[in-house]
């Protein structure tokens, strides 16, 4: 196993002994549960309630630990001085930041699947229809939170876990309504206002890119080709992200 | 054969403010450790030791200046696999248990499962802490920290061992297993670089010492070295049957006479009036009983250079007598 495996290893190793991430899917099989509740009170419309509010679930408890993991991934290293040994060994920075990123995604990978089968769980128990399309929200909501957490990554390398969380949520909104501002803003004259939501489009994730809950819910599924290039569009972008991270840990003091 | 070198080495931390200039940490540190050798890196608190390793493992980056670990440049990621680290005050991943937590450390080293598991056993053995390898480090004393920490810097057996204050927090018995543990590394071959403010340690089992201060080198040498060359060392001379009162030949040689009884303890500043007092003494036909040198010790040379440092003598001047 190379050091990259080794240091993921161990990363998930330490993600399953924290009891926060237990209590967190716990929270999110609460919320599914939930949606049946509120699903009894809606008049019509029973089914679409329990997917809508299952798949928001499952999203805002992933992206809630991407973005909280992500930040303390390399910050806690740092800041408790557990770093000191490790980077002692015969292993690269920019291993070591891939190693740790790839032991959360493990992790991410099977809370998500641990919370997609609650979900699935609860709409078999209330007859809802399970639709492929329900699959392919979950799909690219993990690539958003692959995203999320090279965003949450990349900013701890070299800010305060405070600022790093304050960026890395200020990029997930901007990242969510940057294709909404555009469309906004499309029609009119130009000038500096257009210029800045372009600037902003061009740099922040399209996060909206990867978000199909909605169509989702009511059983409406994708294109294959949508899927493909979404995906790649997330992974790419978590790519780039990482780079920079891996560029700005290289020449960090300790 | 040198296994470390560092020639010129200095580092400034940024202050953090804009307009207040950087902190000197180190400045100018040259020294550097023979293969096989166990050397003593001496100095007070905040003097740049923790920051001179630091750059040796590549932890920091020197602003300039150069560093050699056997023989590749500092920070070289090769190189790591044949040097062994502890860090002062040791913090580990505290979720794993003592032999997960080695496991882990061999795995990183490169080792294979079959040699990790061996090494972990071994290396527990060797620490004491064969009955504390189920547990989770976060319910660890200090003291087994310590110990796991060596553990952890050797699992790979490396050639070089760089440890930072590795006998604090220890008890007397786990302090003298830390010093015969360092010495059988000498024994079998290894080097090892370590850091304390702790003379007595420093005297016991270093083969050379560099003495820090504000950053500086300000001496190096072998302790017997260090300690002759630097102080005049006072003599005491106890002798019989001799009348000191009144003598003024005795007053203006000794720095303190003591009589007691027929028993008199004279003190000199310098061996060099020895002879003049040994004449004096057969003159009046008194009996000498003994002539005792009193060597400075590397306690006197460090409060010396304490307070050099601290009135702040130009570097060159201390370090001129250093190389
Ligand atoms: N990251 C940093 N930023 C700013 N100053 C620092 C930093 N690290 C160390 N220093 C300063 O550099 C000086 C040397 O620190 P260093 O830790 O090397 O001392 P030391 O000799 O190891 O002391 P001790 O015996 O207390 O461990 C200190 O004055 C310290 O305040
Ligand atoms: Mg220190």
């Amino acid at each position: 196993m190379g050091a990259i495996g080794v240091i993921a290893v161990n990363a998930f190793r330490e993600s399953l002994r924290d009891k926060i991430l237990y209590n967190l899917v716990l929270f999110a099989g609460l919320l599914i549960g939930l949606s049946v509740l509120l699903a009894d009170l809606s008049i019509t419309e029973h089914h679409k309630v329990i997917a809508d509010m299952g798949l928001a679930a499952i999203n805002l408890i992933g992206v809630i630990i991407a973005m909280f993991v992500g930040i303390s991934l390399v910050n806690k290293e740092i800041e408790r001085r557990t770093i000191y040994t490790i980077m002692a060994r015969p292993i690269s920075r920019s291993f070591f930041i891939l190693g740790k990123y790839f032991g959360l995604a493990l992790t991410l990978l099977v809370n998500m699947s641990v919370m997609l089968a609650v979900f699935l769980l609860t709409l078999w128990l209330y007859h809802v229809p399970i639709e492929p399309s329900l699959f392919q929200a979950v799909q690219l909501m993990f690539v958003e939170i692959l995203v999320v957490t090279a965003i949450a990554l990349f900013f701890s390398t070299f800010t305060s876990s405070t600022l790093s969380a304050i960026f890395t949520l200020g990029l997930y909104v901007i990242g969510h309504l940057t294709a909404d501002l555009r469309a906004m803003v499309a029609n009119s004259e130009g000038g500096i206002g257009k210029a800045v939501v372009d600037l902003l489009y061009y740099l922040c994730p399209n996060l909206e890119m990867l978000n199909i809950k909605g169509q989702a819910a009511v059983g409406v599924a994708a294109a294959p080709e949508y899927m493909i290039l979404a995906s790649l569009y997330g992974v790419l972008y978590a790519g780039v992200l990482l780079t920079g991270a891996c560029l700005v840990f290289q020449r960090r003091d300790f | 054969m040198d296994d470390i070198v560092t020639e010129d080495l200095s580092k400034s931390y940024p202050s953090g403010w804009p307009g207040r200039p950087p902190f000197v940490a180190l400045d100018g540190l040259s020294l550097t450790v023979r293969r096989g050798e166990i050397f003593g890196f001496l100095g007070p608190n905040g003097a740049g030791k923790t920051t001179t390793l630091k750059i040796l493992l590549g932890l920091v980056r020197a602003t300039s200046g150069r560093a050699l670990l056997l023989g590749e440049p500092a920070g070289d990621v090769a190189t790591r696999r044949r040097i062994g680290f502890l860090p002062e005050s040791p913090y580990f991943y505290d979720y794993l248990t003592a032999e997960e937590f080695l496991g882990f450390y061999g795995q990183l080293a490169g080792l294979s499962r079959a040699v990790t598991t061996q090494r972990v056993d071994e290396l527990l053995q060797l620490v004491g802490l064969g009955e504390a390898r189920t547990r989770q480090l976060r319910k660890f004393s200090k003291g087994m920290l310590q110990r796991i920490g060596l553990a952890q810097a050797l699992i790979h057996d490396p050639e070089l061992v760089i440890l930072d204050e590795p006998m604090t927090g220890l008890d007397p018995v786990g302090r003298k297993q830390v010093r015969d543990l360092i010495l059988s590394l000498r024994d079998r071959g290894k080097t090892v670089f370590f850091s304390t403010h702790i003379l007595h340690d420093v005297e016991m089992i270093c083969d050379r010492v560099g003495i820090v201060m504000k950053g500086r080198l300000v001496a190096n040498g072998r302790v017997d070295e260090l300690v002759r060359q630097d102080h005049i060392q006072s003599v005491e001379i106890v002798c019989q049957h001799i009348k000191t009162e009144g003598n003024t030949l005795i007053h203006s040689l000794a720095t303190r006479v003591l009589q007691q009884g027929q028993q008199c303890l004279i003190v000199l500043p310098s061996p060099d009036a020895v002879d003049t007092l040994v004449g004096e003494i057969r003159r009046q036909g008194g009996r000498l009983l003994s002539v005792t040198p009193h060597k400075a010790s590397l306690e006197d040379l460090f409060f010396h250079e304490a307070a050099q440092a601290a009135s702040r003598v130009p570097a060159h001047v201390i370090s001129g007598r250093a190389s």
